[in-house]
């Protein structure tokens, strides 16, 4: 369903709705997103260009429009997943905590529910995360890793077009008033 | 702050969160040098806030120590205070070393030049309780100090001798209204008396309107009050005056010119000089050294001979003597030769057949002494003058002392007065003084 029925930007905040969530769901859908993250590659290593717990972080940052609620889920994602994996704890915090801020701050000017926007959105916030992880190896971990802007925007697009389908499916756990 | 906390609530969060993340990060991860970032952040947070701390702490303590509790600043001011007044003292010394040095100096150099026979002595003591211009000096009786004697130094006269003790005397100086002693101007030689007046300047009385006399005029002694030998400097013209019948002159004495002396000299022996045309100069003269001894003359010996023969580019030979022993020296090789020998170097080649007749040497006018025939006369030397000389010109043409020196007899007043002195100095002792 549209709320803004073919507009991009909003007007005023009014015009924005906050959506709703029970508190499963802003619990269960972050431990299923962290979960796919790490198991299901393991097993289908095509899906490893996959990054779920962003995709989750951006949709609650973009529909619950709360910047604090944002970087605070953004921050325990990424907490989260940095306990998963090798890297030290608060590369990906502090990553998903920029993207679950932003993500509301800009939830609060644009029209959410469109679908263009939000694969525009998952897009840019997909690039957005990797280039500024790839900034914080080289500046914390000393790491050099590639920069790989073309590996970045064709993932991005592949990770917006799935976003773009999990932020559908994931508006049918929202609360209606 | 509270609303300040609730219009920035989101980004503070923010940075609080990402704060708290870096350093979780931090405390887990670690630079090339194998420490972890959290050590590194916080001593490069801590550092700069440490050097500010520290800084301010030796600043506050230096300035409570040096400007507040001024520490061993009182201790120490005395301490410098007490070095500075020593340091004063012995530079004061040490001055009055040097001038000591120095008086004593110019009185040696004086005492060999002038003819007259001198004793040093030393002023030490101003006449006390009298207005009187009087000092006293440590030489006396026993020394063979008379009263009337003249005491000098090498600028001028300062006074002459009142009373005589037996190991010091009383010196009546030039400044004493009683003083008076006969002067004449160096210039026009005009006569007068100088008279004290009690300050620092003198007087000379009795030089009449018609003679002239300017400021900057000399005055010398003229010997006629028979306590000064003739021709001390005794000071400069200051003003001069019109007056009937005599011209009221004011002179500056030059023995007083320095303050009153320390060490002055006492005449024993009165030797008169000329009075000097030009004022006596305070500079020093310079005497250049003495030639190098001459070639013999050319034609004289083998070697020049054979210089001449060879045509090699020698200097020319002096070939007229230079000096009265060259000239005779020139004349006996002469005779010498005349007889085939050669002066100090044996047979010339030939036979000689005679000695050579050094009674017909060729008669010089100047050098000839009557009676003596034709034999040349000792050249008397030359006196060679201190290098540093000072004002008193030599004396041209010196007379006899009025006064006969002790112990000499009337055929001593017919000598000259190098002789005079020259008898004068052989007859006196270390000090001076002539010899009972």
């Amino acid at each position: 369903m549209s709320y803004s029925g073919g507009r991009m930007l909003l007007s005023s905040q009014r015009e924005g709705q906050v959506s709703r969530f029970n508190v499963w769901v802003t619990i269960l859908v972050p431990l299923l997103a962290l979960l796919f993250q790490i198991y299901v590659p393991l097993f289908f290593r095509f899906l490893n260009f996959l990054e779920m717990p962003l995709l989750v972080v951006v949709y609650l940052g973009l529909m619950r429009r709360n910047p604090v609620s944002g970087l605070l889920v953004g921050a325990a994602v990424g907490l989260a997943q940095d306990s998963w994996s090798k890297n030290p704890l608060g590369m990906f915090g502090i990553t998903k905590t920029l993207v679950g801020y932003f993500a509301a701050s800009i939830g609060m000017k644009l029209d959410v529910d469109n679908v263009l926007m939000r694969f525009i959105l998952a897009f840019f916030f997909y690039v957005f995360h990797q280039a500024f992880y790839w900034v914080m190896e080289r500046a914390l971990l000393s790491q050099q890793s590639p920069f790989d802007l073309t590996g970045w925007l064709g993932l991005g697009v592949l990770n917006a077009l799935v976003g773009a389908a999990l932020f559908h499916f994931l508006d049918k756990l929202r609360v209606t008033a | 702050m509270e609303s300040f906390l609730n219009r920035y609530r989101n980004i503070t969060v923010l940075l609080l969160v990402i704060f708290a993340q870096l350093v979780l990060l931090a405390v887990q991860v670690k630079n090339d040098q194998n420490v972890r970032f959290i050590r590194v952040w916080t001593v490069t947070a801590v550092s700069p806030m440490a050097r500010l701390v520290e800084g301010m702490r030796g600043s506050g303590i230096s300035f409570v120590h040096n400007y507040i509790t001024l520490h061993d600043a009182d201790a120490q001011n005395r301490r410098l205070q007490a070095e500075v007044d020593r340091l004063k003292l012995e530079n004061i010394f040490l001055t009055n070393e040097l001038n000591t040095a120095d008086r004593a100096k110019a009185l040696q150099l004086f005492q060999q030049r002038t003819p007259s026979k001198t004793l040093a002595a030393s002023v030490f003591s101003m006449g006390i309780g009298s207005s009187r211009k009087v000092v006293y000096v440590d030489r006396g009786s026993t020394s063979g100090v008379m009263r009337e004697m003249a005491v000098v130094i090498p600028d001028g006269i300062i006074g002459k001798v009142t009373a005589v003790y037996p190991t010091q005397s009383e010196v009546l100086l030039i400044t004493d209204p009683m003083f008076a002693a006969g002067v004449v101007s160096g210039k026009t030689h005009a006569h007068g008396t100088l008279k004290g007046t009690g300050t620092p300047l003198c007087r000379v009385d009795f030089v009449a309107f018609e003679d002239k006399v300017e400021p900057g005029d000399w005055f010398y002694t003229s010997g006629d009050d028979r306590i000064f030998p003739r021709g001390m400097p005794v000071g400069v013209v200051k003003s001069v005056r019109p007056g009937q019948p005599y011209r009221e002159i004011t002179l500056d004495p030059s023995g007083m010119s320095r303050g009153s002396p320390e060490d002055v000299l006492i005449v024993v022996d009165s030797v008169h000089q000329e009075i000097p045309d030009t004022p006596p100069a305070n500079q020093q003269v310079y005497l250049a050294p003495p030639p190098p001894p001459l070639a013999p003359p050319a034609g004289t010996t083998n070697d020049a001979a054979a210089t001449a023969a060879d045509g090699s580019a020698a200097p020319a030979a002096h070939t007229t003597p230079g000096t009265e022993a060259d000239k005779m020296h020139a004349q006996y090789q002469k005779a010498a030769e005349g007889a085939g020998m050669l002066l100090g170097g044996g047979p010339t080649g030939t036979t000689p057949t005679r000695p050579p007749d050094f009674t017909k040497l060729p008669v010089d006018p100047r050098t000839a002494i009557p009676g003596r025939g034709t034999a040349a006369a000792p050249v008397a030397p030359v006196p060679v003058q201190p290098a540093a000389v000072q004002p008193v010109p030599a004396p041209k043409k010196s007379t006899a002392p009025p006064v006969p020196a002790k112990g000499t007899g009337p055929a001593d007043l017919k000598t000259t007065p190098d002789a005079v002195r020259r008898a004068n100095q052989a007859a006196g002792g270390p000090g001076g003084l002539p010899q009972p």
